[in-house]
């Protein structure tokens, strides 16, 4: 499917969300109470079908954070960004990982680095910072440890 | 976690100690996990029945590192990952900083990066072969591998000054022109791995010991690899078209003849196939590009200082390992304001249960050979 045929496709199953094109490929903006059943949409409708989640981040914009999901679709080879913009203080957003088995890993990853909640996730622990670093989120930007200096 | 080997007895079944599940540590100083990876196994018996991998003991937080070093110079951090494919994990960022500042790489460059892109590809898959028949119990293969694999260091020290971690490509190409002595030193490494890749199908692929190793042990169907975001020959052994070389061809890879080598068995043999087709792959990519290396520039004029303009780039190349993206958020200044390595290993590692379970303990070792870990790129 060309970035065209998507982007009608896309406007088609959410006529609410806002739909731009500013990187390589097609960006979706979703509300995060819409994240779940949208997330459904985009793996099991046939049109769209995007079976295989290669990225999963966060970024810290000092004001909000910004989850970002990449997909493709191994049928159709189509990619899609999808974002969803979070509280700050309080970032909570549904699991993909029943969904997506890789995001078990990568949603852990984000939640030590970032703080971002996920709800129902299976096994919401930490993977790579040691015991006893719960509420310290090392990558967001205004995390400073002047002991083990990451900051060049 | 798990501190020690325990027993863990089922809540109120009233059973005796011994028939409880045992969790065992593998690690994060165990000979088979090559590197710090902590596994901590949950058995019956001798059966499996979870693998929950404990990671960081050697994350360097690569990620937030990079948000305050330059355009330049975050590439040279990142051979530190995956230092068995650092030629191409520098590629990755060198393209996707190409792309923000939209710098055409001279045709020179396209070739000699493909070049040594390939061959870093065959000396980590070498090191895979040496290193993954050691740890089922074949000591042998290890010298064979090491002894071609110490042709290719001595090709990569020569050009570019260093072994291991190169740091060989910059934004608009690469660093120095090849030495004059390369050409002739790759078409000697050609004529003497021909016939050794032979020899090592003869030591080890029809090997009766190794074949009952190996095949039926370590079951990712098609679906699970996509779903766990596989990638690489781990992906490929199941059957999954993945190769981001033939997928979205970068540099010159659309002009050369090589195939995407699939197999459908879904196993630990399937990926040890895999991965020794590509060899003879690569071989063959190095073949067609040592004698047409174009006359020209080896980099693109830039200039001192890159200002990535504000957006977000992300590029994708393929690795010994698998597909290996970075992601830049650029804020228009000199340094990324977000970087993220999306690394193969990380979710080659998180499959690693799916495999495991319900298998026999004695063949864990053996699904994390033909996964081919390298722990700095799972951690970053």
């Amino acid at each position: 499917m060309t970035k065209e045929e998507l982007k009608i496709k896309l406007t088609e199953f959410f006529p609410t969300a806002t739909i731009e094109e500013s990187g390589e490929w097609v960006n979706i903006n979703i509300a995060p109470a819409g994240f779940h059943p949208a997330v459904d949409v985009l793996r099991n409708k046939v049109e769209l079908s995007f079976d295989y989640l290669f990225c999963l981040t966060c970024i810290d914009w000092k004001t909000h954070l910004t989850m970002v999901y990449h997909f493709e679709s191994t049928t159709y080879r189509h990619q899609l960004v999808v974002k969803v913009q979070l509280d700050r203080n309080k970032p909570e957003i549904e699991t993909v990982s029943h969904i997506w088995r890789t995001a078990e890993f990568h949603e852990r990853e984000v939640y030590e680095m970032f703080g971002v909640n996920f709800l129902n996730h299976p096994d919401l622990r930490l993977l790579i910072l040691p015991d006893g670093w719960e509420g310290k989120n090392p990558m967001r930007k205004d995390f400073e440890d002047p002991v083990n200096m990451i900051k060049l | 976690m798990y501190r020690e080997t325990e027993i863990v007895k089922q809540p109120g079944t009233g059973e005796p100690d011994v028939f409880g599940d045992m969790v065992i540590n593998i690690g994060p100083q165990h000979p088979s996990t090559h590197g710090v990876l902590h596994l901590v196994i949950t058995l019956n018996g001798e059966t499996i029945k979870k693998v929950e991998p404990h990671l960081g003991y050697i994350h360097r937080s690569i990620e937030k590192m990079c948000e305050s070093l330059s355009f330049r110079q975050f590439i040279y951090v990142t051979s530190k990952m995956d230092y068995l494919s650092s030629h191409i994990n520098n590629h990755a960022c060198c393209m996707c900083v190409e792309k923000g500042m939209q710098i055409e790489v001279p045709p020179r460059a396209q070739v000699i990066r493909v070049l040594m892109d390939e061959l870093t590809r065959l000396a980590s898959h070498q090191l895979w072969w040496g290193a993954g028949a050691m740890d089922i119990g074949a000591l042998t293969p290890f010298f064979h591998a090491f002894r071609e694999r110490e042709m290719i260091n001595d090709i990569m020290e020569e050009t570019c000054g260093t072994r291991l971690t190169m740091n060989y490509m910059v934004p608009g190409g690469v660093m120095t022109d090849i030495h004059p002595n390369f050409q002739n030193r790759v078409h000697a490494f050609i004529d003497h791995f021909k016939s050794k890749i032979d020899e090592y199908d003869e030591l080890l692929t029809g090997n009766v010991i190794f074949e009952n190793r190996m095949q039926g042990v370590g079951y990712l169907s098609k679906e699970d690899a996509i779903s766990y975001g596989c990638t690489g020959p781990t992906a490929r052994g199941s059957g999954v078209s993945c190769d981001i070389r033939k997928l979205y061809p970068y540099e010159v890879y659309s002009k050369l003849q090589f195939d995407e080598v699939l197999e459908t068995g879904c196993d630990c043999y399937a990926r040890y196939i895999v991965r020794m087709k590509e060899m003879r792959q690569s071989l063959s990519i190095v073949q067609q590009l040592i004698d047409n290396i174009p006359e020209g520039d080896i980099q693109a004029k830039t200039k001192a200082v890159l200002k990535l303009p504000k957006g977000e780039y992300y590029s994708r190349v393929e690795t010994a390992r698998g597909e290996f993206g970075v992601y830049i958020v650029s804020e228009g200044g000199t340094t990324p304001y977000r970087i993220k390595f999306r690394s193969p290993g990380f979710s080659n590692l998180s499959a690693l249960d799916q495999m495991a379970r319900g298998g026999k303990i004695g063949d864990l070792v053996a699904i994390m050979a033909m996964i081919d870990l390298v722990i700095p790129d799972i951690d970053r």
